[in-house]
């Protein structure tokens, strides 16, 4: 009965709400990076889609190089390395930063490849009918390939949530940060706090996933 | 332009970390293959409780961090820094593998495991002599991905003093005072890292493509 | 069914509303690089002070409460009331070994109350006030450990430190032979520490008498090898500032408030 004992002083109202508090920060995070990078995501993948000369190849350097790197990097980077060459954030700042410029490097390769999947003769059949190159694109092309997008959308979100905790490093107050500190107390904390962790990733991430299924079947 | 004396001043800590996320890398794509193969084995066996384990294990280690994990690894168990990331990442990556694997052998047409089952070899040796083989071609791009998220996340053995790339540039960066140049720096031997490997799964896909 | 005109609509809406809540956030630099610091706590009415939420004994953010609690906070605030009596609201910040200075120069915090050792190299960063603290790097072990002084860290032992201390710097320096392992915080440094990671954590004694307080299996050997004064640091050229928390030191140590908040917390 002993080893119930961390789990017992664990357990309690204070922690819980404590985690929550940190959870409530991930959340936030995360939903503000994943809405910019989609916007951002967004507008790379269809300019490269467009294949327009000079800027394309432009991005699909920046967008490899940021794809290719450890997103912890890109973290330091941006919270220790930019006040070098004066440009200072705040935490919380410096994360939604750094997971914004990680996940519009992917974004915008799953909406260009959705845009890619909509077959050439979608194109062509606006611009027959007189439509001009962009307008096909915002009435015909983009309205199915965001319908196709939204499954591996909704999978970049739940990395996101995951990849949040990495912001631990530079002190953000997220879910990991906060168990952090509560097992900082006492060594045998460690084990009933990170079970309650992984609980609370799972509990919604496997949501999100089910939700990414059901509209992927809803699809086909 | 960049402080390249920070290069030179701490070569060898830079090729310390550099063979240090290598050698992590390398063995935990080995064990994580494996161990990966086993689970998509598991799922697909015949067997419910084996199917449930399988798909259990799949689904919790893909819906958790894979910091959490490491970090876990690190505390609970008796390992040190870069044994503990290495296996965190194996941990993490097999799950991916499984899945990706398990796309595989569904895509195998069933008439192979038929066949293979009426001439006279069991499940087991149905899956390992046949199936598999097939499964496994049709991932290999995807597998390249996962070896490439396995650089990128090699990256968080820093964080329990693991001693690898992203660790040294810390501390490189923690000595000199540089944290620009000695960041873009830890990037430039990331990239060395991941860039042929993107460019080698790339080249795969299009093979791929066009042997369909 | 999407309409793309509104999709584009809501898009545009959301990442405005979006880089206005970033920016809001980096906005607080109020305190700008130009306005002198003590005459904008006057302005405003309130004094940041960046002290740590990881340290027991000096900050310590408690997860039950979240009040953070210290000598390094209790003494800020008497400093404030010296200084200001009730007219300057003292307000508190988080801040780490790596993101002090940081923070000081971006004008998040007007002053840096977190433990911080002064040494040359840091003067020509930030200006410090007088020493408020007088600690020394010491050893942490389990209590019955083979380490028992600095001499004992030979080739093959581990030693645990926190990245970008100056107590890396020094233990390098003093045990060449042992192998020194660097963590993101104190936290963690113990954390791996209980865990069996390594055979002592080095940092200030003031630090490790913490610890040691939260889990009496531990304890400081060796004394301290070096010398570790805190002073108060705030943005390099705000003398007035410095000499007007240099004053209410001075008072404090006078009335004996000082000794009476050191002895509140420490017990040595």
């Amino acid at each position: 009965m002993e080893f119930l004992a961390p789990f017992v002083e664990v357990y309690t109202l204070d922690h819980f709400k404590f985690l929550l508090e940190g959870f409530a920060v991930t959340l936030k995070v995360a939903a503000i990076s994943i809405v910019l990078s989609f916007v951002i995501g967004g507008l790379i993948g269809t300019v490269r889609y467009a294949r327009i000369p000079v800027v394309s190849k432009l991005l699909a350097l920046v967008v490899e190089t940021i794809r290719n790197l450890p997103l912890l990097l890109i973290i330091f980077f941006t919270y220790f390395a930019l006040p070098e060459i004066g440009l200072e954030m705040e935490i919380s700042t410096a994360a939604i930063a750094a997971l914004t410029v990680f996940e519009s490097a992917m974004i915008s390769e799953i909406i260009r490849g959705g845009l890619n999947s909509i077959e050439k003769g979608q194109i062509e059949a606006g611009r027959a009918s007189g439509l001009t190159y962009i307008q096909t694109l915002r009435y015909i092309i983009l309205p199915q390939a965001l319908r196709r997008m939204v499954p591996p959308i909704v999978s970049q979100f739940i990395s996101l949530l995951k990849d949040t905790s990495l912001a631990v490093v530079i002190a953000l107050p997220d879910l990991l940060h906060n168990g952090q500190i509560i097992y900082a107390q006492k060594g045998s904390y460690v084990i009933p706090v990170f079970i309650i962790m992984a609980l609370m990733y799972f509990i919604v991430n496997y949501a999100l996933s089910l939700v990414a299924r059901k509209l992927e079947l809803k699809q086909s | 332009m960049l402080d390249f004396s920070i290069l030179t001043d701490n070569l060898d800590a830079f090729l310390q970390g550099l063979k240090i996320t290598i050698i992590s890398s390398l063995i935990a794509l080995l064990s994580s293959f494996i161990g990966g193969t086993l689970i998509a084995v598991l799922r697909m066996a015949p067997v419910k409780p084996l199917n449930w384990l399988g798909t259990a294990y799949v689904e919790f280690i893909r819906n958790i961090p894979v910091l959490v994990i490491i970090f876990f690894t690190y505390l609970a168990g008796n390992f040190g820094g870069m044994t503990a990331g290495t296996i965190g990442l194996t941990i993490y990556t097999a799950a991916f593998i499984a899945e990706a694997i398990r796309a595989g052998i569904m895509s195998v047409p069933k008439g192979q495991m038929e066949a293979a089952r009426s001439t006279g070899l069991s499940y087991g040796q149905a899956m390992r002599l046949v199936v598999l083989p097939q499964a496994i071609k049709i991932v290999i791009p995807s597998l390249g991905n996962q070896f490439i998220n396995l650089v990128k996340n090699s990256s968080l053995l820093a964080v329990v003093a693991g001693g690898d790339l992203m660790y040294q540039g810390d501390l490189i960066s923690a000595k000199t005072y540089v944290t620009f140049d000695t960041y873009i720096l830890v990037a430039l031997f990331y990239l060395i890292l991941t860039i042929p490997l993107s460019l080698g799964v790339g080249f795969l896909e299009k093979r791929m493509a066009r042997s369909h | 069914m999407f309409k793309t005109k509104n999709f584009m609509k809501i898009a545009l809406v959301t990442t405005m509303a979006a880089l206005f809540l970033a920016g809001c956030g980096g906005d607080k630099d109020s305190k700008g690089s130009s306005k002198d610091v003590l005459a904008q706590i006057k302005e405003e009415k309130k004094i940041v002070f960046g002290v740590k939420h990881d340290t027991r004994l000096f900050g310590l953010k408690n997860p039950s409460t979240g009040e953070v609690e210290g000598f390094d906070i209790d003494l800020s605030k008497a400093l404030a009331e010296e200084m200001f009596g009730k007219d300057v609201k003292p307000e508190y910040v988080e801040v780490t070994s790596k993101t002090r200075v940081g923070l000081l120069n971006n004008g998040k915090v007007d002053a840096v109350v977190a433990t911080m050792t002064i040494t040359e190299e840091r003067k020509k960063e930030v200006d410090f006030t007088d020493v408020y603290f007088d600690a020394g790097q010491s050893l942490l072990v389990k209590k019955g450990s083979k380490i028992q002084s600095i001499k004992d860290l030979k080739k093959g032992t581990k030693v645990l430190a926190v990245k970008g201390s100056t107590s890396t710097i020094n233990i390098r320096e003093k045990a060449p032979e042992t192998t020194v392992l660097e963590f993101e915080n104190y936290a963690e440094a113990f954390t791996a520490l209980k865990a069996g990671k390594g055979d002592a954590l080095t940092t200030d004694d003031a630090i490790l008498y913490g610890m040691a307080e939260e889990d009496p299996s531990y304890g400081l050997v060796g004394g301290t090898f070096t010398e570790e004064p805190y002073g108060i640091a705030v943005k390099k050229g705000n003398k007035a500032l410095v000499d007007e928390l240099n004053k209410a030191l001075k008072s404090l140590k006078d009335s004996g408030k000082y000794d009476e908040i050191k002895n509140k917390w420490i017990k040595n």
